[in-house]
């Protein structure tokens, strides 16, 4: 069913990114929620839905004084945000709720009011991977580029360009943590962390945190900001283990999730004029671009080297400069929704001049999840 | 005090035929009767056709090296830096491992590489398949 009735009114990050140990995590949330609720003029007694992860939707609702009538606890990683969005969208095209909010807030760096989370020895990640000695996403999520690179032939070097062109688009913004040129050398001779990634392709470990207000589409002319329409939306999980990926060159979660969103949609690629793929690791945009059908197999490593994605290219991608040089606080797929929001309303630091549509792609877990939000800032 | 170890695996119901096996020297997988789908992590019914027929078959052992990293930070029970690896079993299932008796290079790693399985006792509970380069 196509969500052109619903519109994202009220969106906001936390009044600081990037290293916050005076703030705890559940707090995190909560300045993003009460940003996003000022940015569109409500208050906790307006709100009658509430989706989060990291957190229940218990200890939101509660913590923010918001009495709902619907909640999602989607709980999926990273994309559990665009998830929480499409089933919002859902619940307010069948009467279930009239007003969600969605917040994200994570204590990724500084770990206050953050418990620790052990990986079960009993689990299917405890009994079949962790014997073998990962240690978090830095060690699973590589796991499948060597054989990427060898079926496409696609090279180091282009690669390290995802890394190189998203510093670009972060040099453009002020909250961005990194925002200083580099070059591929830099990239390639960077620390190594797990062949074939080194430290400039794996993601930021920040504090910080976003949230969204949905409403329907009729209501969103009622508020003070510029309504963001969502057009087209997507979700799908494969399995929690790497090593049991259908595909090491592809993402069954991205090929059900994308397809899904641009049917909804109506639109084509063409259509498409700005692009935000969950980058947690310099590979994710390459299968986001091949999976989501912008491009041929095999061919996103040339598209981006050859700087299709970068500042005055055909398809502006990661304008914030993504989880590789924005910020990444473990779970990034907020700060993804958010730069697409800004994007359609106009207020990006790296505005793209004239967008109408914006297509936001978020991965959960190691190629465990993925959701997908399509936005318009056209009337539907 | 001994520096802790690797993670283990505490093995549950459905798993234990797997964990049993690789203490007697078996790699075992199973196989659904009534499709014949061969699949793997254990689960008492096939993944394919949900068919709750299934047998337990004792794998060749016989792999290639599907695709790795090489880790380079410290984690117990190894030292960096070192290889996971995910080989490709010759009955089809996929399995996160280590690459034994082989340097832990890009050059000496190659993808598609012939190997076999071998059985590392952890303790006396547990023993761990790794793959090693094939010989002969």
């Amino acid at each position: 069913m196509p969500h052109n009735t619903v519109a994202v009114v009220g969106a906001a990050e936390t009044t600081k990114l990037g290293v916050i140990p005076d703030v705890s995590q559940i707090q995190l949330h909560a300045d993003a929620a009460l940003n996003a609720m000022a940015d569109c003029g409500l208050k906790p007694k307006d709100i009658d839905g509430v989706a989060t992860a990291g957190e229940t939707p218990v200890q939101i609702a509660h913590y923010l004084g918001i009495t709902p009538s619907w909640v999602d606890g989607t709980s999926v990683g990273g994309c559990s945000f665009m998830i929480h969005v499409r089933h919002a969208a859902a619940a307010i095209e069948a009467g279930l709720a009239k007003t969600i909010l969605v917040t994200h807030g994570e204590s990724g760096r500084s770990g206050v009011g953050r418990g620790p989370r052990p990986v079960p020895a009993s689990s299917l990640n405890g009994q079949f991977e962790q014997p073998f000695g990962p240690m978090g996403p830095p060690s699973l999520f590589p796991i499948p580029v060597l054989r990427y690179m060898k079926t496409y032939g696609v090279t180091h070097e282009q690669i390290a360009m995802v890394s190189v062109v998203q510093r670009e688009w972060a040099a453009k913004n002020p909250r961005a943590t990194f925002r200083d040129p580099i070059t591929v050398e830099d990239v390639l001779g960077s620390r190594m962390i797990a062949y074939p990634f080194r430290l400039l392709q794996c993601c930021l470990v920040t504090d910080g945190g976003g949230a969204l207000i949905l409403t329907s589409a009729d209501r969103a002319k009622d508020f003070p900001t510029k309504p963001v329409y969502i057009l087209g939306t997507g979700e799908s999980v494969e399995t929690p283990l790497v090593s049991q990926m259908e595909s090491f060159t592809s993402s069954r979660a991205f090929s059900v999730a994308g397809p899904t969103a641009f049917r909804e949609a109506g639109i084509t690629h063409k259509d498409v004029d700005h692009l935000m793929i969950y980058d947690a690791f310099a590979h994710l945009p390459l299968y986001g671009l091949e999976d989501l059908g912008f491009v041929p197999r095999g061919e996103a490593g040339r598209f981006i080297a050859e700087r299709n994605t970068a500042i005055g290219g055909k398809l502006p991608l990661n304008t914030n400069g993504g989880g590789l040089s924005y910020m990444h606080s473990g779970m990034y797929g907020m700060y993804a929704l958010q730069e697409s929001v800004r994007q359609m309303r106009g207020t990006a630091p790296a505005q793209i001049a004239g967008a109408k549509i914006s297509v936001c792609h978020g991965v959960g877990g190691m190629f465990a999840a993925s959701g997908t939000i399509i936005f318009s800032n056209q009337k539907p | 005090m001994p520096e802790p170890g690797r993670a283990l695996p505490q093995p549950t119901p459905e798993t234990k035929h797997f964990w049993d096996g690789t203490q007697a020297g078996e790699l075992r997988l199973q196989r659904c009767d009534e499709c014949s789908h061969t699949y793997f992590p254990p689960r008492p019914f096939c993944p394919k056709c949900a068919s709750r027929k299934v047998s337990v078959l004792k794998a060749s052992g016989r792999a290639i090296l599907d695709t790795y990293v090489i880790h380079h930070r410290k984690v117990p029970g190894f030292e960096p830096p070192y290889a996971i690896a995910v080989v490709k079993l010759a009955e089809g299932p996929r399995m996160m491992t280590n690459i034994v008796e082989c340097p832990q290079t890009p050059e000496a790693l190659q993808l598609d590489m012939p190997l076999e399985v071998v059985f590392e006792k952890q303790n006396d509970a547990i023993t761990l398949p790794l793959f090693r380069p094939a010989k002969g």
